[in-house]
């Protein structure tokens, strides 16, 4: 991966080795998967009203650890609080989620990323080239995407940030590496707006 | 007889007193996955903070495991809470001194 870096005419570009791109448009789409699955499922009565207004979502937090930390609770100690909350505003969070990890797709696919052979790590790379709009989208995916990674490493703590990168267990030390390649990503890109 | 003298009314200012009466807060915890530079973005683009100030709360959300980031009426701070949510940032809001 090149790093983001201003453009002379505006926008924040970087290139991506095609098998990064796939990667990258892969773990959104798990993520927009994972989202649409919660927003599918009944796990509450909503409302009549609300719904007929298309406002009501589900009061209960989600069972799903993952989708936990994507939809938090906003009322810590209070669970009505937090359940009406939840009932008015969680189907639009989702929707602010799903859309801004279907606009990293998007760029990716802008930059020439296609889908359906195999990934070819020798192919062309993908140059994505982001306007303002772009970047708070892939910011805030970027986050979930990471967060996502994080409850399946079963990280809690910075310690165990650094444990699951030593892992002896392949696949944790696989991911724990993809983790930490996400992190860089939105480095750069933090840095690259300033 | 006599004129009536104008008198001047003193509009209370109604945010605020529904401040004072009623405070909330917004408080941002730590969380072992968001960059320190991304938190610190975050209060500086959405809630409009300088630098110093962005970087400051980030530092007391990491040393302290959270800090309050904003206060006022509980609607605004729902709205403050559902941002920050957005953003992928662990947020809730409570009444002040709860």
């Amino acid at each position: 991966m090149k790093p983001f870096r201003k453009r002379r005419r505006g926008g924040l570009a970087a290139t991506f080795e095609l098998g990064e791109a796939h990667l990258l448009a892969s773990l959104a789409g798990q993520v927009v998967e994972l989202l649409r699955d919660r927003n599918g499922a009944e796990e509450s009565d909503a409302d009549p009203l609300a719904a007929q207004l298309g406002m009501g979502g589900p009061s209960q937090p989600p069972e799903d650890p993952v989708l936990l930390r994507l939809l938090p609770d906003a009322y810590r100690d209070d669970a009505d609080d937090a359940g009406e909350f939840r009932r008015f505003t969680e189907r639009s969070l989702t929707a602010v989620k799903v859309s801004n990890a279907e606009a990293l797709i998007g760029s990716l696919v802008d930059g020439g990323l296609t889908f359906g052979e195999m990934p070819d790590h020798d192919g062309d790379p993908i140059e994505v080239e982001l306007d303002a709009d772009e970047v708070q989208a892939w910011l805030r995916a970027l986050t979930d995407i990471r967060l996502s990674l994080a409850v399946r490493l079963g990280i809690e703590t910075d310690e165990d940030t650094m444990l699951v990168a030593q892992s002896d267990d392949e696949a944790t030390a696989a991911m724990s590496d993809i983790f930490e390649w996400l992190g860089y990503v939105q480095e750069t890109l933090i840095a690259a707006l300033d | 007889m006599t004129t009536p003298t104008p008198v001047e009314i003193a509009e209370p200012d109604v945010d605020n007193v529904v401040e004072l009466e009623d405070p909330w807060v917004t408080i941002v915890w730590n969380d072992p996955v968001n960059l320190m530079s991304y938190v610190a973005y975050v209060f500086r683009n959405y809630f409009g903070y300088t630098e110093e100030k962005a970087h400051q709360l980030m530092l007391e959300v990491h040393h302290d495991g959270k800090t309050v980031v904003s206060s006022g009426r509980r609607e605004q701070m729902e709205r403050h809470v559902q941002a920050m949510h957005e953003y992928g940032l662990w947020a809730t809001l409570e009444r002040q001194d709860a």
